[in-house]
């Protein structure tokens, strides 16, 4: 009796941005593809992105950020995946990201950025073809 | 035998708000909006809400600013006065908007990104240092700390022996759009709603000259609204802030000649121009019919606006210096009473010098070089502009007697009726830009290879360090016994129905941080807690 | 060492990792799922469950976070199981509960875990037995399930738990009679939450008029779950609704229940899958008959049935 096989995704909003348009959108479309989709809402500490990873075994953490506070939190939140086990965990991020700083979040471990103009699509296939087979 | 109908580029066009637009519109069109059209100045004002408009003065020429720390935001204020910009526009930082410290644990990453950090009347006296508060008009986006800033300015104005009589300007101050669309809260909705009605209170005997609420829309817009929506859900809200004055004792003519709104101006050009009219002309009536105002100053409804800044793309980004000057030019012939015109490089950072220069001169160049200021109203009796004002007239009433019956927009809200409609709208714009119904250029159409943009503007890292570093020189040098007593006052007040703005006020005064303020009735009032809705 | 070894491992350290991933194998319903609860089922570690359900609106939980609050507050170890629909097209579900829970998660000792329906009818996910067993061997003292809250016909969790608490919501008006439709009768507490809402009284004297029809003496409380009102009050019933249960015999009849139904559940769905590959095999060359109406579905379907069983091959 095999199912489908389902792709876990923790869509989050690391700081104090308030703008969840985009998140929203994201949820829904990843949704639309047949994934289950966790919200975390606003004002997430990367500890607590982190914990709900982990706790809800996704396959995949999508970040959020448009205040410009990428650089800090996005990394925070790879680094601390790792420490606790979730290193294998698929990180991606958006919002409003120049493209001079994606260098460094690849580098931290963020797999993909997608900047302002990207297809919910294009996020739905990065993700069928890169999460890790668990 | 039928007549061939010629072909159309599409089998229906429709705006932003899904309302059909005919091919042609003739007079019948715009027959039926009840009453003669009226002239500019008279109620409903759906022409203007002064006689003479642009003729007498050009709208204020605000341009939003702020950045890292107050000396940089300072100068930055200094040089665009210098370009000729007539009002200042004041852009905080997400730490500061939360009420939060520069050395919060929250505030990690965001120091100086999206506006200036400030922690203290200390930074508010750097922040307009040279710059005269009793010749300048200043906004300030700040809302659910508005009271703390709002006192920050007032003491400032104070040092530079200003009476607060004097004052010219406006915080944005509209906590319902934060919990709807915005998210920068803090207290909960009853004791906001305290809050603000003791500024209204306050200012309309001590600062007689200053807008006291910016009811806003173009946040509602940006997170994915129609322009009916965005109509309706801001003046629900402003239905909301009213009730809530008259319902602490004020008196609607006392306060309501000093409400002021905020809308977006967004793509549709000749939709945009037609919904600023029709929110003139529906507020003059809510306000008259609904709240018995018979000052026609209550009955005007004044807006200050900002081009559309979702609709601005990462992709060619001088594309955008044409979409915002299309949708200023929208924002003059609609009427608007002020404008901030955004950047080319917004949709990646934000803007360089050069860059908001341009922005700036955009709007020197509709006000003295177009003509279009020369007359007020020039749009006015167009067959389609009439039409379509009618039709969002009664599109955003219909919206508004819907919130009037679940309980109003507080309970809207609560209930996530407008969060979730405006999540629809959004989501049906990005499947109608991801299936090509709807056109962006550059980006779904009109796309070239381009490397990443060069010189774009970055805020130092250390904005962060340097904030901290001020903190705890403050709160060595100051006299901290007496930020304690002041801070206790507060306490006492906020438990108690007296107003807190004096309260406020020396607290600031004895430079306790815009932390421990907030921290202080953040104890009293608690905190939000949204009821998140996804569907 | 294999992965089910490692994971074993883990969840014996007690570590929160093993017991997601374990979650996730054995909601995903593969061979190593099966492995997993093999080993650590123990049926000597019991937790108390809760269900919790409701018509949507009516603050679940809200409800569901304060409760665990509570138990939390007295040195238990609360594990919480939250239920969404999943998409009947799509398959895909937006798990929107745990944004709920943010006043309470961050805390050592509680578990916060949301499953999509994935096409189960009845409120819950068809993993939530195993899962719950799961959660038992870890070694949580109580386990509370939140239903997907449609209010229809969520009848399910009866089968799940040991105590099922139903919140209502005033003003629902019509709505009480349409919880009536079973619903209420699956209620061992029952709770207007919402309390200081208009209506609130009449709503509760609805629900024990309803409720007095039943077999049993079920309490109505009344609650205002943001400001943890009434909530002292629901542990109590909870809490007598347990002792009762256990003095009875009636929970040890529920686990009984409980363990004929997951085996049964279990070996037919090994059934199911079998026959359905061998109908898929079987028709291909029946269709056209079927289709045309040559032989009927009923005579049919008899046939195969006997086919089946006997492992043979039959005209029909």
């Amino acid at each position: 009796m095999s199912e489908q096989t389902f792709i876990r995704v923790l869509v989050a909003k690391p700081g104090l941005d308030g703008h969840d348009r985009g998140a929203k959108i994201v949820a829904r479309a990843l949704r639309d593809a047949g994934m289950e989709v966790i919200y975390t809402g606003l004002r997430q500490t990367p500890e607590q992105i982190v914990e709900a990873a982990i706790q809800e075994d996704v396959d995949v953490v999508a970040l959020s950020c448009l205040s410009g506070a990428h650089n800090y939190l996005f990394p925070r939140v790879v680094e601390l995946l790792g420490q606790q086990g979730g290193g294998d965990i698929l990180v991606v991020g958006g919002g409003v990201i120049p493209e001079d700083d994606i260098p460094a979040l690849r580098a931290s471990g963020v797999k993909e950025i997608f900047t302002p103009g990207a297809t919910t699509q294009a996020i739905v296939e990065f993700i069928r073809t890169n999460v890790a087979r668990r | 035998m039928e007549e061939k109908k010629p072909s159309e580029r599409k089998r229906s066009f429709r705006n932003t708000s899904n309302i059909e637009i005919k091919r042609v519109y003739t007079a019948e069109d715009s027959t039926g909006s009840d009453g003669a059209l009226g002239l500019p100045g008279d109620y409903p004002f759906t022409r203007g809400v002064q006689p003479t408009m642009y003729r007498g003065r050009f709208w204020t020429m605000r341009q939003y600013a702020g950045m890292a720390s107050a000396e940089e935001s300072n100068a930055r204020y200094r040089y665009l006065l210098e370009q000729g910009q007539t009002g200042l526009s004041v852009a905080f930082d997400l730490p500061t908007q939360i009420g939060y410290d520069s050395d919060h644990a929250l505030a990690q990453g965001e120091v100086g990104k999206v506006g200036v950090a400030i922690d203290s009347l200390a930074d508010m006296e750097v922040l307009f240092g040279g710059i005269p508060l009793d010749k300048v008009s200043t906004s300030m986006t700040i809302n659910a700390p508005a009271a703390v800033l709002l006192a920050m300015y007032i003491a400032v104005a104070e040092k530079q022996g200003v009476s607060p009589a004097k004052l010219n300007g406006t915080i944005q101050n509209d906590i319902l759009k934060e919990y709807a669309a915005r998210g920068t809260y803090i207290f909960p909705p009853a004791q906001s709603m305290r809050l603000i009605t003791d500024i209204f209170a306050y200012c309309s005997e001590q600062v007689p000259e200053w807008n006291t609420i910016s009811i806003s829309g173009y946040h509602i817009r940006e997170a994915g609204s129609t322009a009916v929506q965005e109509a309706a859900f801001t003046l629900s809200n402003g239905i909301a802030y009213v009730q809530a004055a008259l319902d602490a004792g004020l008196r609607v003519d006392d306060f309501a000649p000093r409400l002021s709104f905020f809308f977006n101006s967004h793509v549709d050009f000749f939709e945009e121009i037609a919904k600023f009219r029709a929110a003139r002309r529906l507020w003059a009536k809510i306000m008259r019919e609904r709240f018995g105002a018979t000052n026609p100053r209550s009955q005007m409804l004044r807006f200050h606006t900002q081009t559309g800044g979702s609709t601005l793309t990462a992709q060619q980004p001088d594309n955008n210096i044409i979409r915002v000057t299309l949708q200023a030019l929208a924002a003059v012939l609609g009427g608007t009473q002020s404008l901030h015109t955004n950047s080319r490089d917004e949709a990646l950072a934000l803007p360089t010098e050069e860059s908001v220069r341009i922005a700036l001169r955009t709007q020197q160049i509709i006000a003295y070089e177009s003509g279009v200021a020369d007359v007020v109203d020039p749009l006015g009796g167009s067959y389609y502009i009439e039409s379509l004002t009618n039709a969002i007239e009664q599109a955003a009433a219909a919206q508004i007697a819907r919130i009037d019956a679940c309980g109003g927009a507080v309970r809207a809200i609560e209930l996530g009726i407008m969060q979730r409609d405006i999540q629809d709208s959004a989501y049906a714009w990005q499947q109608q830009v991801e299936s090509k119904e709807r056109i962006v250029v550059g980006v779904n159409q009109f796309q070239v290879r381009e490397g990443a943009p060069r010189g774009l503007e970055r805020i130092d890292a250390s904005v962060g360090e340097k904030q901290k570093a001020k903190l705890a020189n403050l709160k060595a040098r100051r006299d901290n016994a007496k930020v304690e007593e002041a801070l206790a006052i507060l306490a006492r007040t906020a438990a108690s129905k007296d107003n807190l703005m004096p309260a406020v006020l020396e607290a600031v005064r004895a430079y306790a941080t815009l932390g421990e303020v907030c921290d202080v009735l953040r104890r009293v009032f608690g905190e939000y807690r949204p009821e998140e809705t996804l569907t | 060492m294999s992965r089910v070894d490692r994971l074993v491992q883990g969840f014996r350290r007690g570590d929160m990792r093993a017991l997601a991933r374990a979650i996730s194998l054995v909601e995903a319903g593969e061979a190593q799922g099966e492995e997993l609860l093999a080993e650590l089922a123990r049926v000597d570690r019991r937790a108390r469950l809760i269900g919790v359900t409701g018509p949507p609106g009516a603050g679940k939980s809200t409800l569901t976070a304060k409760l665990a609050q509570a138990l939390l507050d007295r040195g238990e170890r609360v594990a919480l199981l939250l239920i969404d629909p999943s998409s009947p097209f799509t398959g895909g579900a937006i798990l929107g509960d745990r944004i709920r829970m943010h006043d309470i998660v961050g805390q050592s000792g509680l578990y916060v875990r949301s499953l999509g329906s994935r096409g189960s009818l009845g409120g819950l996910s068809r993993a939530v037995p195993p899962v719950v067993q799961l959660l038992e061997s870890f070694g949580f003292d109580t386990v509370i399930v939140e239903t997907v809250g449609t209010g229809q016909a969520e009848t399910d969790v009866v089968e799940a738990v040991d105590s099922v608490v139903v919140v209502a919501v005033p003003g629902l008006g019509d709505d009480v009679q349409a919880m009536k439709a079973g619903i209420i009768e699956i209620a061992d507490v029952c709770v207007v939450n919402k309390a200081d809402r208009e209506g609130a009284e009449r709503t509760a004297r609805q629900l024990e008029e309803a409720l007095k029809l039943g077999p049993r003496s079920v309490p109505v409380l009344a609650t205002i779950a943001t400001s943890g009102v009434g909530v002292a009050a629901l542990v109590n019933a909870l809490d007598d609704h347990y002792r009762a249960m256990v003095a009875d015999g009636e929970l040890a009849q529920r686990r009984k229940a409980r363990l004929r139904k997951a085996l049964y559940t279990y070996t037919s769905s090994i059934v199911n899958g079998r026959l359905g590959e061998w109908l898929e095999h079987r028709l291909s060359s029946l269709w056209p008959d079927i289709e045309s109406g040559q032989v009927d579905v009923y005579t049919c379907g008899r046939k195969l049935a006997a086919e089946f069983q006997r492992g043979g091959e039959e005209q029909c």
